[in-house]
């Protein structure tokens, strides 16, 4: 399990090792053919920020070719936004007091079908966390009564067990996405207070039980505005080189979500600028060249568009992050604002403007 | 710039796979390309008769602009369905089926790569799915490391061709696994496709030099700045590359051959 190695590393120490590194580490890291978890940290050092331009030339060659001229679309499809938890940053906060809502069968698919005419064959479901109503009895009928709909199916829910996975794998779930938030074990309890979420440690272990449940793909990041972020996404990275080894047929994609305003919260207690998470985009992809690297619609239109070339192979579009707010409860509480409010047409043209094929499919269940 | 008119007369020199005739030794991918017409404006200008795409990126529901079908539509284009996303033999045998109904083709290129980050292909499971679906009336062209005896075991079990791969896929390092191909070369029964790691038309042209019956390109091409003109530089490469083995190239020498230092002794006074 990844915690013998996470309890090996103190956040300050990794802190400060990352903030002296110099101009020389860098110019190596960009160097060599491959990178290691010293030359991430180099990359993604403030030491870094004057190779900007540098980064991202190499950041984009590396990207085309692997990916080629491609970015994939997908849409998040919220299920429900009750929850036991108290998350400082989230609109589904349990001491939210607002009215809540969980999708029925019907409404499920009244969205899928909205979703379907805009063009979408991966989706994403997206859940608060309340066991008792959507657990998995309800993930397991969602996801029958979709899988006949989309192509690719995945879940950001609440951490589930191992078996608990491999049932959902079973029903043809093809990724999960599980965002530690924060890998500063400290602070962690001061965002997530109260509820099952508090539990640091299961969150921790729930990339290990992913990987045994032999899912396809697991996505890894941390919500960038509650600790210093450059520490945060060491800790991803060696989260990511663990898992490599471990579970080899799993595949990996890494998000960048900052903080959004949302209803009743707190304010960023860090600010990572369009200059540095472009610099941390390039270095994600300088340190792995075959990550799928995602970007949501919390990001502006103009970032989004620029960000492309870079380095980002996979977005959504069209985003409604309110269950039933495509269709069926338009005014439902939602997660966050969302900042691109283009429609998932529109994104695709400018897509394609750019020279790049928009792809809404690349996935086929094989059995 | 014309890059297409050639002064030699093109020599009949068909390749032949299962029982099929190919004027071009050059395949190519279909993927990440910037959009549909430019991959199709590529692949025409290659030559190509056969191109591979991945199952799993094909709209079947998609009868609009985006279908890729609709550019790949040219009499002497073959298609030659892949099952990249598999992970076992099983995966990809139901990966067949499911190519073999939708597109109405038994050519197939058997594509097992349980490791998502470097695409390295499974050697046991390919085997297995190959034997299968030999069985079942599929041209099978699977995939493969440079690894001579699988290559053996593959032709025993009755596929169309094998494809080893010269580095890894998506790497455009060229020919890394040069002398595992030329054994490969030298024992192969079946057609040999390089496939995977050629990144120059320089790449494809010592491939087809040393005796490789084609090569399979996509990134290079794909990638390119003007991946048409790359198209047409590949085309030409392969044919070069093919020209020069026919007319016999001469040995290499690692270095100058000296007098006979070792057989001085045999020679009489005055020789």
């Amino acid at each position: 399990m990844f915690d013998h190695i996470f309890n090996q590393h103190s956040w300050h120490d990794v802190q400060s090792s990352i903030y002296s590194k110099t101009a020389g580490e860098v110019e190596l890291a960009l160097r060599k053919s491959k990178r290691d978890i010293e030359d991430f940290k180099a990359l993604i050092s403030p030491a870094a920020a004057p190779y900007l331009e540098q980064m991202a030339q190499l950041s984009a060659a590396l990207t085309q070719k692997r990916f080629g001229k491609t970015v994939q679309l997908y849409v998040p499809l919220y299920l429900s936004n009750e929850c036991q938890n108290i998350c400082t940053y989230c609109g589904f906060s349990y001491d939210n007091k607002i009215k809540r809502k969980t999708l029925s069968s019907f409404e499920i698919l009244q969205e899928a079908e909205y979703l379907k005419q805009q063009g979408f064959e991966h989706v994403l479901l997206v859940t608060g966390e309340a066991n008792k109503t959507v657990g998995l009895d309800y993930f397991q009928k969602a996801i029958r009564l979709l899988r006949p709909h989309f192509r690719n199916i995945s879940i950001e829910v609440q951490p589930l067990d191992a078996n608990e996975y491999a049932a959902l794998t079973q029903e043809g779930l093809h990724a999960v996405l599980v965002y530690q938030e924060t890998y500063n074990k400290e602070h962690y309890k001061d965002y997530h207070p109260k509820g099952k979420k508090s539990n640091f440690d299961y969150r921790l272990e729930t990339p290990d039980r992913l990987g045994t449940a032999n899912i396809h793909k697991i996505g890894l990041g941390v919500l960038m505005g509650l600790e210093d972020w450059r520490t945060d996404n060491f800790f991803t990275a060696l989260h990511l080189s663990y898992l490599e080894k471990q579970y080899w047929q799993t595949r990996y994609s890494i998000s960048f979500p900052r903080l959004r305003p949302a209803e009743g919260l707190i304010e960023p207690k860090v600010v990572i600028n369009d200059r540095e998470l472009t610099q941390l985009i390039c270095a994600w992809r300088i340190f792995r060249e075959e990550l799928e690297l995602s970007i949501s619609t919390r990001e502006s239109q103009s970032f989004r568009d620029n960000i492309i070339r870079l380095g980002i192979t996979s977005m959504s579009a069209g985003s409604a992050t309110n269950p039933g707010g495509y269709v069926t409860e338009p005014e439902s509480l939602e997660q966050f604002c969302i900042d691109d409010n283009r429609s998932p047409a529109v994104v695709a043209a400018m897509i394609k403007e750019q020279g790049y094929t928009p792809v809404w499919k690349d996935w086929t269940a094989f059995s | 710039m014309q890059f297409t008119t050639h002064n030699y007369k093109r020599m009949n020199d068909p390749l032949v796979i299962a029982g099929k005739s190919f004027q071009s030794r050059l395949f190519l991918g279909t993927g990440k390309f910037g959009n549909h017409q430019e991959m199709e404006a590529a692949i025409v200008a290659s030559g190509s008769e056969l191109v591979t795409m991945a199952l799993k990126r094909i709209d079947f529901n998609d009868k609009e602009e985006d279908d890729i079908l609709r550019y790949l539509n040219h009499d002497h284009i073959n298609l030659l369905p892949n099952t990249s996303g598999a992970r076992t033999a099983d995966e990809a045998i139901f990966a067949a089926r499911l190519a073999r109904e939708a597109l109405q083709t038994n050519w197939l290129k058997l594509e097992i790569h349980p490791d998502p980050r470097y695409l390295m292909p499974d050697a046991i499971e390919t085997l297995k799915a190959a034997e299968q679906l030999v069985k079942e009336g599929f041209v099978v062209l699977p995939y493969i490391h440079a690894d001579p005896v699988l290559c053996k075991r593959l032709e025993a079990v009755g596929v169309a061709a094998v494809m080893p791969l010269g580095a890894p896929i998506g790497s455009n390092k060229g020919l890394r696994t040069l002398d595992f191909l030329e054994i490969i070369i030298e024992q192969s029964n079946v057609p040999v496709v390089v496939d995977a790691g050629i990144g120059a038309p320089s790449h494809a042209a010592a491939a087809l030099e040393m005796g490789a019956d084609a090569v399979l390109v996509n990134t290079a091409i794909a990638v390119a700045q003007d991946s048409v003109q790359m198209a047409t530089a590949f085309k030409i490469a392969v044919e070069a590359g093919r020209m020069a083995y026919n007319a016999k190239l001469g040995a290499v020498q690692q270095r100058a051959v000296a007098s006979s230092p070792l057989t001085e002794f045999l020679m009489v006074n005055g020789e």
